[in-house]
């Protein structure tokens, strides 16, 4: 996989001039792409009742990979707002969230897939239905994955952007119901070029019996600045300084790496992603 | 903050299976790695001998690595965070792996994962760095196996005997163990599965009560 250097990037323009990447993803639709180091990925929930579910890798050496266990433990928290950040399983940043409107996103109840799926809403066959078929984030995580070299060794405990489910004093989890609220937003920005892999599709824990993933929209945009001494993410936890700081020593050794006379991307090994 | 562990009362359920019977018999030292098939119909027990010790464990389909063990599929399975006599361990791919038989120590954890040299860095100093961990242990391992699996084999793992209590508003801490010198939780494999476990070297968080021991690993045939 190629790293999101702008200059080298085929879509360079695109990246250059953020205003012009906007889409709206439709219900049951997957998306991913490469987001370079200061882009900020903004998620807008205009139904209030979304769910996307979402994975992250860093876009170089995608076996780098966001980590469920080390987002949590490293802040001490059991779900995911602003001023925290998204772990890799390096001890790095992937992700900071630096704007959310809606208060809560989960990330320890995994995504739902095929047999969830019709279990909940019958069928939903292709056959009958046609493109409003019923698409499953486990489903919709291999296709966009395989698209990329990557696959089923590369799922890892996802993140559920917009849901809440609460962990009660036994242990017991339940999917919170109006979590999230018309229009509400949330705004990841890199920490490195970062692969997104995202799919709108039904949370397997909401108890609604209609297939109907409402849609989603998306923006991307360029960081005004990097995280300085004083981002809220970095100081938020003495956990995240350290974060930020092994993620900036790591982004350094890629650009000595970058400045050696035939070192580079072009001269490496591909990376081992296939199956 | 509210403490679940003093609020739940744990179900323990002992196991009539005795060590002479067992097919398989070891005792593996704090800091080590370890892997091993179990059959479909085999029973396992991790015996946790001194008290409070992190077992961090996974498990994959032995005929199909890239069917692993899924934290996130059991708890949802269950509707409960913690593991306990009953629970089944699921696979990515929604299928039981094995089922928890007997526990006799009531709460294990698959939402804190296994310490890295990197996340020690992160949550203590980047001084420890050079302190030994558990994902090291699954690496060598897996490296060990010659079976092409590695860091990409590597997803959420469980906790034998490690408390980590969630509580309603949100809140994650890493609490004094609840086992004790001598207890136990067996599995009874539905599949034929490859166990691989990092006996936690952790020094710096009370999982292993700041003293990192030895545990009894021992495996039955189906009777």
């Amino acid at each position: 996989m190629r790293p999101l250097d702008a200059s080298a990037n085929a879509n360079a323009n695109v990246n250059g001039d953020m205003g012009g990447v906007a889409e709206t993803l439709r219900g049951g639709q997957a998306w991913s792409r490469r987001l370079a180091r200061g882009q900020i990925l903004r998620l807008i929930d205009p139904s209030g009742t979304a769910c996307v579910s979402a994975l992250f890798y860093n876009a170089r050496d995608p076996w780098e990979r966001y980590n469920m266990a080390d987002t949590l433990k490293a802040q001490y928290t059991a779900f995911l707002t602003a001023g925290r950040v998204l772990y890799s399983d390096m001890g790095r940043v992937l992700v900071s969230i630096i704007d959310d409107t809606c208060g809560w996103h989960d990330t320890m109840s995994g995504c739902g897939d095929l047999a969830s799926s019709q279990a909940r809403f019958g069928p939903g066959r292709y056959q009958e239905l046609r493109n409003e078929f019923h698409r499953n984030a486990r489903d919709n995580f291999l296709i966009e994955l395989s698209k990329r070299g990557l696959g089923k060794r590369d799922i890892v405990a996802n993140v559920n952007f917009f849901v809440r489910v609460s962990v009660g004093d036994d242990g017991q989890v339940r999917w919170m119901p109006g979590n999230s609220r018309p229009g509400a937003h949330i705004d990841l920005r890199c920490e490195m070029d970062t692969l997104v892999v995202l799919s709108n599709t039904p949370h397997p824990l909401d108890p609604g019996r209609v297939y109907g993933p409402p849609a989603v929209e998306i923006s991307v945009r360029a960081a005004t600045a990097p995280a300085g001494e004083r981002d809220p993410c970095r100081v938020s936890r003495p956990e995240n300084g350290r974060g930020f700081a092994l993620t900036e020593a790591y982004l350094g050794e890629l650009e000595t790496e970058g400045t050696r006379p035939g070192a580079g991307p072009s001269s490496m090994a591909p990376p081992a992603v296939g199956s | 903050m509210t403490i679940p562990s003093v609020l739940t009362p744990f179900v323990l359920k002992e196991s009539l299976r005795v060590p002479g019977g067992a097919v398989y018999d070891e005792i593996l030292p704090a800091g080590r790695g370890w892997s091993r098939e179990i059959a479909r119909g085999q029973t396992f027990r991790i015996v946790d001998l001194e008290g409070n010790q992190a077992v961090d464990t996974l498990f994959y389909n032995a005929r199909d690595p890239d069917e692993r063990y899924s934290a996130v599929d059991t708890i949802r399975a269950q509707g409960n965070i913690y593991l306990t006599t009953g629970t089944r361990l699921m696979s990515c791919d929604g299928r039981p792996m094995l089922r928890i038989v007997a526990d006799t120590c009531g709460r294990h954890d698959t939402l804190g994962g296994a310490c890295s040299a990197e996340s020690n860095q992160v949550r203590y100093a980047l001084e420890k760095k050079h302190m030994h961990s558990c994902r090291d242990s699954f690496l060598l391992e897996l490296a060990r196996l010659g079976r092409g699996m590695g860091k990409r084999d590597l997803p959420s793992n469980i906790n034998f005997f490690m408390n980590v209590p969630v509580t309603p508003d949100g809140g994650l801490s890493f609490a004094d163990g609840v086992s004790a010198s001598g207890r136990y939780v067996e599995l009874g494999a539905e599949m034929d599965v490859l166990a691989l476990i990092s006996n936690c070297p952790q020094l710096n968080n009370p999982c292993n009560a700041y003293n990192p021991t030895p545990v009894r690993l021992l495996i039955w045939d189906a009777p």
